[in-house]
């Protein structure tokens, strides 16, 4: 039997205002972050419902990561509070429930933060990808 | 079923290069929806535009995903073509195949599988896409503003300049604000009325101006464009309309023992007043208060003397409402209370002020006729000491005082200082600052020009405590470089007490659904882009409402807040952004959650009826969204439990259908 | 046993309704079985003469009730409050659920009530009879019979009451009690301080067991939504049943993070789980989280209170600071 080679799939979800931004200045700049990272565009990551994050993984992400801008820069003012509050929950209770700390995360990047995209991607990347495969959050009818 | 039009772009090589473009545009034809895919060199050039409007005609196309580089960077091009092509602008997708793909991945395996990736997000998305259209809102060609101060005036004099009427409402009989109160101002040293009273004269006369004096904002209701304002105009008790301001009553009223607040209660006014020679209007007020006639009607002598037969014991509050197309917030600040100084004994001894008292005291126009008197015995002071930052750039945990630096008082200290070096040289003066902070044009070199010219003496340290003893005061201080005590004595102490917002703004703020920092300065929508702007629409600040601002700032963000004004008044019509949130009434709970978490107060929640199955009627509370107001950050459709909020252009199934595609 | 004898209350149900201050009552009343207290709407002093029960099985909260019931009404509902009750009243007030003018709020105490499951564990299956009174006398249909103290055998929640403050009524019957000392999140921290290996392996046995009947969300008195996220087919989370693990924990993570901030930690959900499945744990896990990162807070202890997650401060804790300081 052939065996696959490991990838992890991430998932990351970026405000439009600031860290959307941030990722293109990374690719402006050609700064490497590995291709398992797919980016969904949100005004701002207080659009982000936990039943995002639940549905990747359910459908087979190994991580999910959120970037907003700044606390405090917020192109809407207070949308990332409300983020960090939410995710800071929601992170809590999956721990809770024994998912590995490791593939969630919330990042704040700003749209100069081009380096800190990249360099957040690989860290975050890497650390999924020492998890393995997702295997406490899924959805054995979605595997391929 | 939507019929999709795929549009691959190699960008030349910055995309090419990494991206197998062709087995893209190949793979994404197979997608649901897909009934064309192309690739083309410049999607974004002329020829790829024609390319696009070609498709949607020959195709029936109903929807668009280019992949191409960032939205951030043709998302607005792409949607103007489709326009052009007659499809709906928001029926557009960008898969971002360049600055998220093809520019950080190096491989042409790798590239082109996530570009395959990314594009198939994109047409999921799009599936979901429906037509969007901006909502439209007239504009009232009206501005108030609020708070009549040089920021106020400032403001009305520049929206009025450019044509458009303009009200000011100020909670005072008179406009003028705190600049009135002034002497002279720094680095320049004119006088404060000089420059101030003939722009106040300017309002007077401007046709495109309406004063609103001894009045107030009541109640605020609407959104940008189209502001609905109550404004409350207090009973004075004098006619306005006939009141020539000759001053007679004023003149003539028995009741002498008023405590005169313009001169901060350092002498006292008769109970009908105007409250000072250049005030606009220049209309007189009754206290009421004070006044024998309305407390127990015994008097009526101002009635007697009016020539104008201007005087109205009966008048009673008045509202007004008028409509207006954006509000400025002018309202300024004051300096904070002595009450918790006990340290500087401001209330045991009358030879303890504040430096706007001082301000009072030097002022032609003030008690003292401009004479340098003490408040206690109206001696001449020998030897004055100026405390800094009284309030100011104190501990998060002291109670008392504020975290940030009030910023004037440093400069308005040494120009204190300096002019009583100037009139009185014979006179001794020291002030104990913490830092001395000059940043602005000229003001370095004015405050060492009080240093080394007039010889004030500059003490790096705090005053611990003032001691009234006898006819002097002691101060105990230390001097951090020379590292010691001292205890010195004086016959004045100036306490430079720390600005905040009147107290007036917080009530306004919540009218407006305007936000607020934790000190009560009105926030801007963007720190350092948007400055002039709440993040509430049609709102704008002005002066130190926003933050402590000296008179060439606030005279500059007044201008600032003006022009944005005028931009706004300018348009006939507002167009939206078609991205808002939209509150699904049938799932709607009432539960007022989402409005709580809207920095906009877009939300509103009304009573609505209901026609149920068994055709009974229901009246149901829910949210309903202002299209005008929203700008559409989502926030509300998390916070909503039963998912009865959503926004348009990222709803829940679009973003749920890109989450599936990109892990499918 | 309580303390506030049946007879009190129905006397001030009767008068309530004869003199017409009310038009119906919601009250308790005797299920199929004697511990299978269930609630019901009394319209007649007839009814609630022979038919209200007011005993140590009375553990149902009739807050959300008052959603649906006060919008038909003609007139003021009745309705008893236990002092745990008496927060999701509040807290349903201040999501503007119903017309507090139509209600008139009874505040009554409670000594605790008791769960059914812990008697059985005492007597085995096959009880035929119930009885209430200084202790608890079981008898089956072999013919055994327990005298059980309810003190021992109380719901899990009543163990750790949290309050027996009232923090609404318009008249209270009995003594006002206090805010008390509770040892709730005692559990929750013996979570935490296993292994995630070990928290996953609790988790999954746990919520395996779970049926998705919605007993926990229909009896929820914060999940009123007029249409549930599980029922719609837009939500991306609507399911009927569980299919597999994932779905077992979808449901339950997303209803306790639905509830997040609004839970009063009632217990009701644990109360009817039939599967007794300790969902309390989950909700309790959000509060104790909110009362440490955020600062104490007691969903329903005053109206019109803002919720923890419609609110924040600038200084709040990161999500990657969450777990600092708790090991691993």
């Amino acid at each position: 039997m052939q065996v696959k080679e490991y990838k992890p799939l991430i998932v990351a979800f970026c405000c439009n205002w600031c860290s959307y931004a941030g990722a293109d200045l990374a690719g402006n700049n050609r700064l490497n972050y590995p291709a398992d990272v797919k980016i969904i565009r949100v005004p701002c990551s207080c659009r982000v419902n936990p039943t995002f994050v639940l549905r990747a993984f359910q459908r087979g992400a190994d991580g999910v990561i959120l970037c907003g801008c700044h606390p405090g820069d917020c192109h809407y003012t207070s949308g990332n509070y409300y983020t960090r509050r939410r995710m800071a929950l929601l992170f809590s209770m999956l721990d809770y429930l024994g998912i590995e700390r490791e593939r969630t995360r919330v990042e704040w990047v700003s749209a100069a933060e081009g380096a800190k995209f990249a360099a957040t991607m690989n860290d975050f990347a890497e650390k999924v990808a020492a998890l393995g495969e997702n295997k406490r959050l899924e959805d054995l009818r979605c595997k391929k | 079923m939507q019929r999709i039009g795929v549009f691959v772009c190699w960008c030349g090589t910055n995309i090419a290069g990494t991206v197998d473009v062709v087995a893209v545009a190949e793979a994404l034809k197979k997608e649901p929806g897909v009934v064309f895919s192309a690739n083309y060199q410049y999607m974004c050039s002329q020829a790829g535009q024609d390319l696009i409007k070609a498709a949607v005609k020959e195709h029936n196309l109903t929807g668009i995903v280019v992949c191409s580089c960032s939205p951030r960077m043709h998302e607005a091009t792409f949607r103007k073509t489709a326009a052009a092509a007659g499809l709906n602008p928001y029926m557009v997708e960008i898969a971002n195949i360049r600055e998220q793909c093809s520019w950080v991945h190096k491989d042409v395996p790798t590239g082109t599988e996530k570009a395959i990736i990314l594009g198939k997000a994109a047409v999921a998305k799009v599936n979901l896409n429906v037509p969007l259209t901006p909502g439209e809102s007239p504009v009232t060609k009206r501005a108030l503003v609020i708070g009549g101060g040089i920021a106020g005036i400032q403001t009305a004099l520049d929206i009025a300049d450019a044509g458009f009427e303009v009200d000011i409402v100020e909670k005072k009989p008179t406009i003028g604000g705190k600049m009135a109160q002034l002497d002279k101002t720094f680095p320049t040293l004119d006088c404060a009325a000089c420059i101030l009273t003939p722009k106040m004269v300017d309002v007077a006369q401007n046709e495109k101006i309406r004063i609103f004096s001894y009045s107030e904002v009541t109640e605020v209701k609407g959104f940008v464009g189209n502001f609905d304002v109550t404004i409350k105009k207090k009973a004075r008790y004098v006619k306005e309309e006939l009141c020539t301001g000759c001053g007679a009553c004023t003149e003539k009223c028995p009741m002498k023992k008023v405590p005169n607040d313009f001169n901060l209660n350092m002498d006292t006014k008769r109970a009908i007043y105007i409250p000072f020679a250049q005030a606009v209007p220049k209309v007189a007020t009754i206290d009421a208060d004070y006044c024998n006639m309305l407390k127990n009607g015994k008097c009526g002598v101002c009635s007697k003397v009016c020539a104008a037969g201007a005087i109205d014991y009966t008048q009673k509050d008045e509202f007004i409402s008028e409509k207006y197309g954006a509000i400025v917030v002018a309202t300024g600040f004051n300096p904070i209370s002595m009450d918790k100084f006990d340290e500087f004994a401001y209330n045991q001894s009358k030879d303890v002020i504040t430096s706007l008292e001082f301000e009072r005291l030097t002022n032609a126009a003030g008690p003292t006729a401009g004479k340098l008197l003490r408040p206690s015995d109206g001696k001449h002071p020998e030897k004055i000491v100026f405390v800094q930052c009284v309030g100011s750039r104190c501990d998060a945990c002291n109670e008392k005082g504020k975290e940030y630096c009030s910023k004037i008082c440093c400069m308005y200290t040494a120009k204190h200082a300096m002019l009583t070096r100037d009139k009185y040289p014979d006179t001794d003066v020291t002030v104990f600052y913490i830092d001395v902070r000059t940043p602005g044009k000229n003001f370095d070199e004015f405050y060492r020009r009080a240093v080394e010219e007039y010889g004030v003496h500059y003490i790096k340290g705090m005053v611990g405590k003032v001691i009234p003893d006898g006819e002097k005061l002691i101060v105990q201080a230390s001097d951090l470089i020379a590292g010691k005590q001292l205890k010195i004595d004086a016959d004045l102490v100036v306490l430079a007490a720390a600005i905040e917002p009147d107290k007036s703004a917080r009530p306004l703020a919540t009218m407006l659904t305007a936000s607020m920092d934790t000190n009560d300065f009105f926030t801007e929508a963007h720190p350092k882009l948007r400055p002039v702007e709440s993040p509430t629409a049609g709102v704008f600040l002005s002066g130190a409402c926003q933050g402590p601002k000296d008179i060439p700032e606030t005279v500059a963000q007044a201008g600032a807040a003006a022009s944005k004004v005028i931009g706004l008044l300018a348009k006939d019509k507002l167009t939206g952004n078609p991205c808002v949130a939209q509150s699904n009434e049938m799932m709607c709970n009432g539960c007022s959650t989402c409005e709580r978490v809207c920095p906009y107060g877009a939300i509103t929640y009304e009573d609505k009826e209901f026609r149920m199955p068994d055709r009974s009627t229901l009246i149901r509370r829910v949210a309903s969204v202002n299209p005008a107001v929203c700008q559409g950050c989502g926030c509300c459709t998390v916070a909503c439990p039963s998912g009865a909020m959503d926004l348009k252009g990222f709803a829940s199934e679009q973003i749920i259908a890109e989450v599936d595609a990109i892990c499918k | 046993m309580q303390k506030i004898n049946r007879n009190v209350l129905v006397e001030k149900a009767v008068s309530l309704l004869e003199n017409g201050t009310v038009c119906c009552v919601l009250g308790w009343k005797k299920g199929e079985f004697d511990y299978d207290i269930t609630p019901a709407v009394f319209t007649t002093k007839e009814d609630i003469e022979a038919n209200f029960v007011f005993d140590d099985f009375c553990g149902a909260n009739f807050s959300k009730y008052l959603v649906q019931k006060t919008r038909k009404a003609e007139g003021k509902i009745l309705v008893f409050l236990k002092s745990c009750d008496t927060y999701s009243f509040n807290q349903l007030l201040t999501e503007h659920r119903f017309d507090r003018e139509k209600v008139y709020a009874v505040g009554i105490p409670c000594e605790g009530m008791v769960d059914i499951n812990k008697i059985r564990a005492i007597s085995g299956e096959g009880i035929s009879s119930v009885e209430c009174g200084e202790k608890i006398t079981v008898n089956t249909i072999y013919d055994e019979k327990f005298e059980i103290n309810a003190s021992d055998v109380l719901l899990e929640r009543c163990e750790s009451c949290k309050s027996k403050l009232h923090v609404a009524y318009d008249e209270l019957i009995g003594e006002e009690g206090e805010v008390l000392e509770s040892n709730r999140f005692d559990e929750v921290a013996k979570l935490e301080a296993m292994t995630p290996d070990e928290r996953f392996a609790f988790w999954q046995s746990e919520l395996s067991k779970c049926i998705r009947c919605n007993a926990c969300r229909d009896v929820c008195p914060a999940c009123t939504c007029e249409k549930c996220v599980f029922d719609n087919p837009k939500s991306g989370v609507e399911n009927k049943a569980p299919a597999n693990e994932f779905e077992e924990k979808m449901f339950h993570i997303i209803r306790a993070f639905h509830v997040a901030g609004r839970c009063t930690d009632c217990g009701e959900c644990s109360r009817v789980c039939p599967q007794h499945i300790p969902l309390h744990l989950l909700n309790r896990k959000f509060i104790k989280d909110i009362n440490e990162f955020y600062g104490d807070y007691q969903a329903g202890a005053e109206v019109g209170s803002r919720a923890p997650l419609a609110n924040y401060t600038t200084g709040d804790i990161e999500p990657s600071e969450v777990f600092d300081g708790r090991g691993e």
